[in-house]
């Protein structure tokens, strides 16, 4: 018998509604325990939680750390410099080898897509995708429903704007399909140089217009533009994107907006994202990364249940 | 609901206590929480799920019975459970909500039916990182027997010894529309 959420979490795209749902309201009572004076309950206590990021990443990985050990777990933290797949090591071999650990969990985030379920296949641990290449970044739309639920009636029928790098952003594909699965509706707005060529394939609407983009929408979701990840210059500068595709107050004046801002963060200032729309009260930035424990608490408290 | 279902539920059923009954058990529970409190300085801590309505209930009718105004606190077992690999299917979980320290507080647990003792124990467990209270007392309405640890109520409405294959049903009007207590 498998329970709601099988062996791994490695894509939003798998989930059902009920799913989703169970995570979120499982959230909801891992937020009481950061509360308290000893944020800890035993639920996963003795079981071992292995951090693997093959990416750079601090507030993710700390994350997942404090949910682990919030847990009770033992977590270990690896990352690819100190590991021996810095030498060559395969990641089927490394998988291989650190079985001799029995890890119950391992967390990974790869630069390639499909990484952790490649890996997933090669071990008995319950995988926990953190971000794999340009594919899917499940906890993070995970914490990003968790907080606008908070603000909302309904997922269904909710208007949601996605803004920037569509075709490098993994939390964008993990927020299309959570949407979506969830009864939203979503445009992703941006150039054309950063949409997907085949975006319509989402389901979802498009805008090359930011005005035009936002306008009327309940959620504006920005997205990094990840200076790292561009290998061919799709604008010309980061000042004309910053000017075309900027979310600014002038924007969100000029359409009548009172949607809700989110990003996933680290947020460039004055790129995507004015300073005083990010600290608007309008903004749930701070609200993101407070829900990311509680989020990936219940991500883990439910994968470690009998049946997964 | 059909007839024939109703009569065959009936014949299963036997009512161990009617509104009236149970309301009178509250009251009792009441005096008992007062006749023991050794301090002003008490606190009634209601396991999920029925135990929150029916630490509120005595919680009132201490307040307005006594000079003593007890601290309510609601806690939810589920991250304390000795059973979580065991647990097939995924348990409901509800607020845990105690908003002040335990430390020297004299401690009133509530829950509605005592069985194996393994929820107090998740219980002692979890309020050991809330503070330490002076005194941890058990409260609870049924004591059915088949304890598998050692663990006792400190007082019982009901104590009556119940087989496995039975289960005893507290209803409260708050979550189930009714009071009363059954065996099926």
């Amino acid at each position: 018998m498998t329970t709601l959420l099988g062996k791994d979490l490695l894509a939003m795209k798998d989930l059902k509604k009920e799913t989703i749902l169970h995570i979120l309201d499982t959230a909801e009572s891992f937020r009481e325990v950061s509360k308290r004076d000893i944020k800890k309950v035993p639920s996963l206590r003795g079981k071992t939680v292995l951090n693997f990021f093959f990416e750079s990443s601090t507030r993710t990985r700390t994350s997942f750390e404090l949910a682990g050990k919030r847990l009770s777990a033992d977590v270990i933290n690896l990352s690819a410099s100190g590991s021996s797949v810095s030498k060559g090591e395969s990641l089927i071999d490394t998988a291989k080898s650190l079985e001799a650990m029995h890890p119950d969990i391992v967390i990974i985030r790869h630069g390639d897509s499909g990484a952790p379920a490649l890996f997933a296949k090669h071990t008995e641990a319950h995988v926990v995708n953190a971000g794999d290449g340009c594919h899917e970044h499940p906890t993070q739309a995970l914490l990003d429903l968790y907080t606008i639920r908070k603000h909302i009636k309904s997922f269904r029928g909710l208007q949601v704007a996605i803004v920037g790098d569509i075709a490098h952003s993994r939390v964008a594909r993990s927020n299309i399909y959570g949407l979506k699965t969830l009864g939203a509706e979503v445009t992703v707005v941006g150039p054309k140089s950063l949409l997907p060529s085949e975006v319509l394939r989402f389901g979802v609407s498009v805008a090359h217009d930011l005005r035009e983009g936002v306008r009327g929408k309940d959620i504006i979701m920005m997205l990094r533009i990840q200076k790292e990840r561009l290998r061919l210059s799709p604008f010309p500068s980061l000042r004309e994107y910053a000017m075309v595709y900027g979310l600014t107050r002038e924007v969100l004046s000029d359409v009548g907006s009172k949607a809700l801002i989110l990003h996933p963060g680290p947020i460039n200032r004055g790129i995507e994202i004015a300073a005083d729309v990010a600290d608007s009260v309008h903004s749930l930035i701070t609200e993101q990364v407070e829900s990311g424990v509680a989020v990936r608490m219940a991500v883990l408290y439910l994968l470690s249940m009998k049946g997964s | 609901m059909a007839s024939f279902w109703k009569e065959d539920f009936l014949m299963a059923l036997e009512r161990l206590a009617t509104a009236k009954d149970l309301n009178e058990y509250v009251k009792q529970a009441a005096k008992a929480v007062i006749a023991v409190a050794k301090t002003k300085k008490i606190a009634l801590i209601g396991i999920q799920m029925r135990g929150v309505p029916l630490a509120e209930r005595i919680g009132r009718l201490v307040e307005s019975e006594s000079d003593i105004a007890p601290a309510l606190g609601k806690l939810d077992i589920n991250f304390y459970r000795d059973d979580l690999s065991q647990v097939a299917q995924h348990p409901v979980l509800r607020k845990t909500e105690i908003p002040f320290s335990l430390d020297d507080q004299e401690v009133f647990l509530i829950d509605d039916v005592l069985y194996t003792g393994r929820t107090i124990r998740a219980a002692l467990d979890a309020m050991v990182d809330f503070g330490r209270p002076a005194r941890v007392s058990l409260l609870v309405l049924v004591d059915r027997g088949g304890r598998e640890l050692p663990i006792q109520a400190d007082w019982a409405a009901l104590s009556r010894k119940v087989p496995k294959e039975k289960n005893i049903q507290v209803k409260l009007k708050e979550c189930d529309g009714e009071d009363g207590i059954d065996l099926l």
